[in-house]
């Protein structure tokens, strides 16, 4: 089981390597900010308040107006995520199918809410407007695998396959 | 590049590629010149991604290496074909045999048999383009297609997104050779005034006059945008053309580039697009390589490059003024007008902000010409629309109909009917900005200003069709919940406005409704529509305007009976097991997702209210009718 604690920064040396290499490409560029975050979510998984600090030094603008941009897009995020990340489609061609009752089913399993993290750190559950597979609605992305026409009792066995899949875990 | 090598290019490809769009008979003869016996085509656009294209194409190369066929059979990754329902897709030239939902079992045997014997594996196609006789029907005689006529996805779902030489075969970059050597700038704006192209983003504003206004703003530097920021949930048309042809967008930016006078272009693209991005990104790559951006394009002196900006999950950011504020990397949020974009646009100067299905149909327009284009719609809106047709209906996917085409048409031929055989109640377009058609106005010919009549929109493209088990103040309710997340919070009336509707119908699903609230909420939403500053918050209300004008019944049932009449809120509603009726058969205890059922084999079960998430799975379940629903 991995530990991940939700408050302590741990970045690593490499990382912030990477984010100076980010950071030395975007500088001149009219608008670098939004590219400079996604690479830096990228890198670290997720925006704390350390990183932003970096970003703001290396373009030299203030950390109010990174902090700004970084709460302003759904797609940065503040706070780790688990290491495998649920999203379950709440556009609206998944929810006339039910994906309300599919999100439900997810927390009732995990015991968190939408936009938690297990305390394991092995889950986190966001929503998300639209992943385009309204083909397969209502749809639940695991990672990058995607899963489609969903019945809420077939939510369980499919994050137990997870669980397996790293051979600890609890239910 | 000049014209000889590009139409070079084009005849050397044209056959190969042609071949796809010919009926069997003919493409037999055409055949012969591909050097290839056949040709297959998957469909790798996001939603057969989804359904498992990927894996089906590793099967099928695999299987043709082991065969030894892999120099006779092609095998072509392509955008969408619009039968979402279906995927992943599948199709085999010259025959047209069009295999649904493949798999990689399918795949072996249709190597084995078709593509190797020539035996097509009828039980593995769309039955719709099977004969009684066995025999294959034309794709384009099928229901979906037969009433479509595809202009802006002529290529998706024909060629390689990943292969410009594939595009320029259907005669791609000929209309901008064109435009930069035949045609004057205020030719290009005449054209496109005469086309009757209105912009696809939702508002219909005539991309001509648009046009024309940045052409007249006098700047060095002008810039040329591309919205393809597609945030209504439950639409994907923009992101289909861009997975399957993405240099119809390119040239047509090039063409706006020319006709404004902007050197520099930008695509404003949703991060949760990856492969949309991906093949942008190839595309432009080619382009350059190609010559049809850069420097001197067809040695003319026009210079045009665009650079891709990719958006992160911010709805407003479609609004035009949050989207150039966004490119300059700030807080996604909108400005008053004026000054125009295309008077003062991104870093301050004049630009052009065209959504991805306009530019799509620029191309062409302009190598067709206007004429050609305006034959389609009606008199006020030409051409054609593109509709991700999503929701309660058989045939999900995506279609591009001529305007003026009936909502029944689309609904009843082309969608195929509501699955179930339950019944049609209303289509929602325009997604968060837009409104409810009811049953009665299923006969209305779709185009900007009907819509905008029933109080409804255009809107981008998103067409979700609800059934008679949908409840409209909880669709109403639905969208409330994402404009009130997506509200940037810049002006009040938006800030407040939606937090202050959304409570209101809160109140009323969970049965605490009274019946002034109705007028309240009629005050609140005409309050925020003149007082918003952008269209987001302007148009925010629409939903629960229109579901109240045309569902008035059911705001009043919630209000009134205390019911939800299609069975949906969960406060008006719960489940009881009939003790009479249960065997203690224990079907619905074991299958409960959250465990809320219990009781003794052989005994009547109960239900626990409070643990009950009212999915509904236990009724479905039971095979003695026992359980209800109140």
């Amino acid at each position: 089981m991995t530990e991940t604690s939700a408050s302590a920064f741990k970045g690593t040396l490499a990382q912030e390597r990477q984010l100076k290499e980010a950071i030395a490409r975007h500088a001149d560029q009219p608008g670098g900010l939004m590219p400079v975050l996604q690479e830096a979510q990228d890198i670290y998984g997720y925006l704390p308040i350390e990183v932003q600090r970096m970003v703001a030094e290396g373009l030299n603008i203030s950390l109010s107006e990174v902090y700004g941009v970084a709460t302003f897009y759904s797609q940065f995020s503040l706070k780790p995520k688990g290491e495998h990340r649920i999203s379950v489609c709440l556009g609206t061609a998944c929810y006339v199918k039910g994906s309300d009752k599919i999100l439900e089913a997810v927390e009732q399993k995990l015991g968190i809410k939408n936009g938690e993290c297990t305390e394991d750190g092995l889950f986190s559950i966001d929503s998300c407007r639209c992943v385009g597979a309204c083909g397969l609605a209502p749809v639940m992305m695991v990672d990058d695998d995607v899963y489609g026409k969903l019945t809420p009792q077939e939510v369980g066995p499919i994050l137990d396959t997870y669980l397996n899949k790293k051979g600890g875990g609890k239910k | 590049m000049t014209i000889e090598e590009l139409n070079k290019i084009r005849a050397a490809k044209h056959d190969l590629v042609v071949v796809r769009k010919l009926i069997a008979e003919q493409a037999a003869e055409m055949e012969k010149k591909t050097g290839y016996r056949k040709q297959v085509l998957v469909c790798g656009g996001t939603g057969c991604t989804s359904s498992g294209s990927k894996k089906v194409i590793d099967a099928l190369e695999s299987e043709l290496k082991k065969q030894g066929l892999e120099k006779e059979i092609l095998v072509v990754k392509t955008g969408c074909f619009g039968l979402c329902a279906l995927g992943p897709i599948m199709i085999v030239y010259p025959e047209g045999a069009f295999y649904a939902q493949a798999t990689p079992e399918g795949v072996v045997r249709v190597v084995n048999e078709h593509l190797k014997n020539g035996k097509i594996c009828t039980d593995l196609l769309y039955q719709e383009t099977v004969h009684t006789d066995g025999s294959i029907i034309s794709l384009n005689e099928t229901p979906f297609y037969k009433k479509q006529l595809r202009i802006a996805l002529q290529n998706c779902g024909v060629i390689s997104p990943e292969d410009i030489e594939e595009y320029i075969a259907l005669d791609g970059y000929q209309a901008l050779y064109k435009v930069l050597t035949q045609m004057k700038p205020e030719e290009v704006i005449q054209e496109m005034l005469d086309s009757g192209l209105r912009g696809r983003g939702g508002a219909g504003f005539p991309t001509g006059r648009k046009w024309a206004f940045a052409r007249a703003s006098e700047s060095d530097i002008k810039y040329v945008c591309c919205n393809a920021d597609e945030g209504d949930p439950g639409a994907f048309m923009d992101r289909s053309i861009l997975e399957g042809d993405p240099h119809s967008v390119i040239e047509a930016m090039a063409i706006a580039g020319y006709t404004i006078g902007a050197k520099q272009g930008y695509i404003y693209v949703r991060a949760e697009y990856p492969v949309a991005v991906e093949r942008l990104r190839i595309a432009l790559r080619q382009a350059r390589e190609y010559g049809f951006l850069g420097e001197n394009i067809f040695g003319t002196n026009f210079c045009f490059d665009i650079e891709i900006r990719l958006g992160a999950g911010a709805f407003v950011c479609g609004e035009e003024t949050a989207l150039m504020t966004s490119i300059e990397g700030h807080r996604g949020e909108p400005h008053p007008r004026p000054p125009f974009p295309a008077v003062k646009g991104l870093f301050g100067k004049p630009t052009v902000l065209n959504n991805v299905e306009t530019l799509s149909n620029i191309p062409k327009i302009i190598y067709r010409g206007a004429k050609w284009y305006s034959q389609y719609g009606t008199a006020t809106s030409k051409g054609t629309k593109v509709f991700a047709l999503g929701g309660k209906i058989t045939n999900v996917g995506l279609v591009e109909i001529p305007m003026g085409t009936t909502l029944r048409e689309i609904v009843e031929e082309i969608g195929g009917g509501i699955p179930g055989g339950k019944k049609f109640k209303a289509a929602q377009t325009g997604g968060p900005s837009g409104g409810c058609i009811p049953a009665c106005h299923i006969d209305t010919p779709i185009d900007y200003e009907s819509l905008t009549a029933l109080g409804s929109m255009m809107g981008s493209g998103g067409m979700i069709i609800m059934d008679e088990d949908t409840c409209m103040v909880d669709i109403a309710k639905f969208y409330l919940e994402f404009t009130v997340d997506e509200s940037c919070g810049k002006c009040t009336p938006c800030r407040i406005g939606t937090r202050r509707l959304l409570q209101f119908l809160d109140k009323i699903v969970s049965g605490n409704g009274e019946m002034e609230d109705l007028e309240k909420i009629e005050e609140l939403a005409n309050h925020m529509k003149s007082s918003s500053l952008c269209a987001l918050g302007q148009s925010a209300p629409n939903p629960v305007l229109s579901t109240m004008k045309y569902f008035r019944d059911e705001y009043i049932a919630h209000i009134a009976d205390k019911s939800c009449p299609a069975g949906v809120c969960k406060d008006l509603l719960y489940y009881e097991i009939n003790a009479g009726l249960c065997k203690g058969c224990t079907l619905c205890a074991r299958n409960c997702p959250v465990n809320a059922i219990s009781g003794t084999v052989k005994h009547p079960h109960v239900i626990d209210r409070e643990k009950c998430i009212k999915c509904g799975l236990c009724v479905r379940n039971c095979k003695f009718g026992a359980i209800e629903k109140k």
